[in-house]
């Protein structure tokens, strides 16, 4: 193993063992995706906050593998504070490295630990599972915002 | 008996997964298929062709012959009284679903009970929870080990059941069911019993009548033969009595323009359209195989690979088995790494690039997770034609199993 694959293992090991944004909120404001009817195996749920177009907070919690807990928790950390504009770039050039297309490294961040989980195609679903629910709740945002025009 | 003179049967354990040699633990979930099951299905499609119980001339009757053989072929499996007590299903879920809502349509009436259990897989639960009518459903709790007894099959047992379904065998902890005892039970208080022979079938000699079971289903696929095919097993006297739920083709003599239907006998009257007939004649030919190997010495070989594998991991702390003494060849466990469990997914896919297949999860039992107390497990499923060797490879990968080394697989 590499110098560069030993750092990113580090970082879904250390998403895993110790996830942030880790635990959910009954605050107002905030939208919720239950994630748990694609596979009978991980079972998460993610909130968001986003007002005036700015995503404020997103919170994750559930019973999930290494690599859908791991990558949950680096996107809750990449989106804070993010605009949706900034977060739709991130969340479609993760999902282009997740499916080996070009992405930008450098809006990855620690993401870029996930580049080849493709090789275990089982588990792609895996590392995307939350990603797939912010994605989900950023349309849904835009959604209201277009029916209150 | 031959493993290795068994394995030439195989030819899909020639093949290799993550460029190892393939190691096969997930027959729980499906079997590999022998040689002589390809062959009968090919020769269906290369040879016979035709439709069964349709055609006049040479191929059609060569057709019906090998389709009413499997029913004798399967009549005989299962010990069954009558051919007209076997009839073609996809599977053990279809023919579920069937004695399901035939019962509830036809039989039971709103608030009436089915007892069933929390190892149950879902197919044995959800057919009831959906049904039209009202079903309560109502469940037998399992001792500590996870197991069914007898004791609180009788505390269980109530004026409102009416119908009892079982797994014979759990396909998460592989425990049997004393279904003879129960159906002595059932009986004196005119309850209908239905067995899931999903998981026994390919593992012990069944007898339907000695068990004096009143439905029982099974999958041809769990035991050598092809995906897709199946039996339902009623007693006469209930298939007589039952409307179908499909109508169509082949299971009415004839019908008018007023809604007269004259539907056939059993079990034509239960099989509308076209049968999976290339299934039927493999699962016939799966059923051969199963017998001439026996299952008395299948059952003994799985429960030795199983023992062989538990005195290997004895000393292995960091593995939980949780059905070490259920008599079959299925392993649940988890593995744990500095006193934490590894989520069992992660586990699973380090095999897979050791080239071992396992299953991970919940196996299709969702209630069972609050009996064990887990969220999920590693299955390992054992048959007959799995060696020690491949259980020697196994438990040396299980020695690697880290967190890291789960995680490592991805680099």
């Amino acid at each position: 193993m590499s110098i560069d694959a030993s750092l990113l293992r580090e970082i879904i090991m250390d998403h895993y063992e110790y996830p942030r944004n880790k635990s959910l909120t009954d605050q107002s404001g905030y939208a919720s995706v239950h994630m748990a009817s694609d596979s009978c195996i991980d079972d998460i749920t993610v909130q968001s906050k986003i007002e005036n177009g700015i995503i404020q907070d997103v919170r994750f919690d559930g019973v999930a593998c290494t690599i859908a807990t791991s990558s949950t928790s680096i996107m809750s950390e990449l989106m804070q504070g993010k605009s949706i504009e900034e977060a739709k770039e991130i969340i479609s050039n993760y999902f282009n490295m997740i499916d080996q297309k070009k992405y930008d490294e450098d809006l990855l961040e620690e993401a870029i630990a996930f580049q080849n989980v493709g090789k275990q195609a089982n588990r792609i679903h895996c590392a995307t599972i939350g990603w797939k629910a912010m994605d989900q709740m950023i349309r849904e945002s835009e959604g209201e915002k277009d029916e209150s025009r | 008996m031959d493993v290795n003179k068994i394995r030439e049967d195989f030819p899909i354990l020639n093949r290799t997964m993550c460029q190892k040699p393939l190691i096969y633990f997930d027959n729980s979930a499906t079997t590999l298929k022998p040689d002589c099951v390809i062959q009968t299905i090919t020769n269906y499609y290369t040879y016979l062709g035709a439709n069964a119980h349709r055609g006049d001339y040479e191929m059609s009757g060569q057709v019906d012959a090998q389709f009413e053989g499997a029913r004798k072929i399967a009549q005989k499996f299962i010990n069954a009284r009558y051919p007209e007590e076997i009839v073609f299903t996809s599977g053990s879920t279809m023919g579920l679903n069937e004695i399901c809502i035939m019962l509830t349509s036809q039989y039971l009436k709103d608030g009436d009970a089915v007892l069933t259990c929390q190892s149950e897989h879902a197919s044995s639960i959800l057919p009831w929870m959906k049904a039209s009518k009202k079903i309560e459903l109502q469940y037998i709790p399992l001792d500590s080990h996870g197991k069914i007894t007898l004791e609180n099959v009788k505390k269980a047992l109530n004026d409102k059941v009416k119908v009892v379904c079982l797994a014979q065998v759990s396909n998460v902890l592989g425990y049997q069911t004393p279904i003879k005892e129960i159906s002595e039970l059932c009986h004196a208080r005119n309850i209908i019993l239905i067995v899931d022979g999903a998981q026994s079938t390919p593992h012990i000699k069944i007898d339907v009548q000695d068990l004096d079971v009143d439905f029982f289903v099974m999958s041809a696929h769990k035991m050598c033969g092809p995906t897709g095919v199946g039996i339902l097993y009623g007693k006469k006297k209930y298939l007589d009595v039952l409307e179908p739920v499909f109508y169509g083709g082949e299971s009415n003599a004839r019908f008018d323009q007023c809604g007269h239907v004259l539907l056939k006998e059993s079990p034509l009257k239960f099989e509308s359209g076209t049968q999976p007939i290339e299934a039927v004649l493999g699962m016939g030919q799966a059923m051969k195989y199963i017998e001439e190997i026996g299952q008395d010495r299948i059952h003994a070989y799985e429960v030795e690979l199983k023992r062989y594998f538990l005195d290997k991991i004895k000393d292995m702390n960091h593995i939980v088995v949780y059905n070490k003494d259920s008599e079959c060849g299925i392993v649940t466990f988890n593995v744990m790494d500095h006193g934490k469990m590894i989520f069992a997914q992660d586990v699973a896919s380090f095999l897979n690039t050791k080239g071992i297949a396992v299953r991970s999860g919940q196996h299709c039992a969702k209630l069972l997770p609050e009996v064990l107390n887990v969220n999920s497990t590693v299955r390992a499923s054992f048959y007959f034609y799995n060696t020690k060797e491949e259980i020697d490879t196994f438990v040396e990968a299980l020695k690697e199993v880290t967190l890291e080394n789960c995680v490592n697989i991805f680099f």
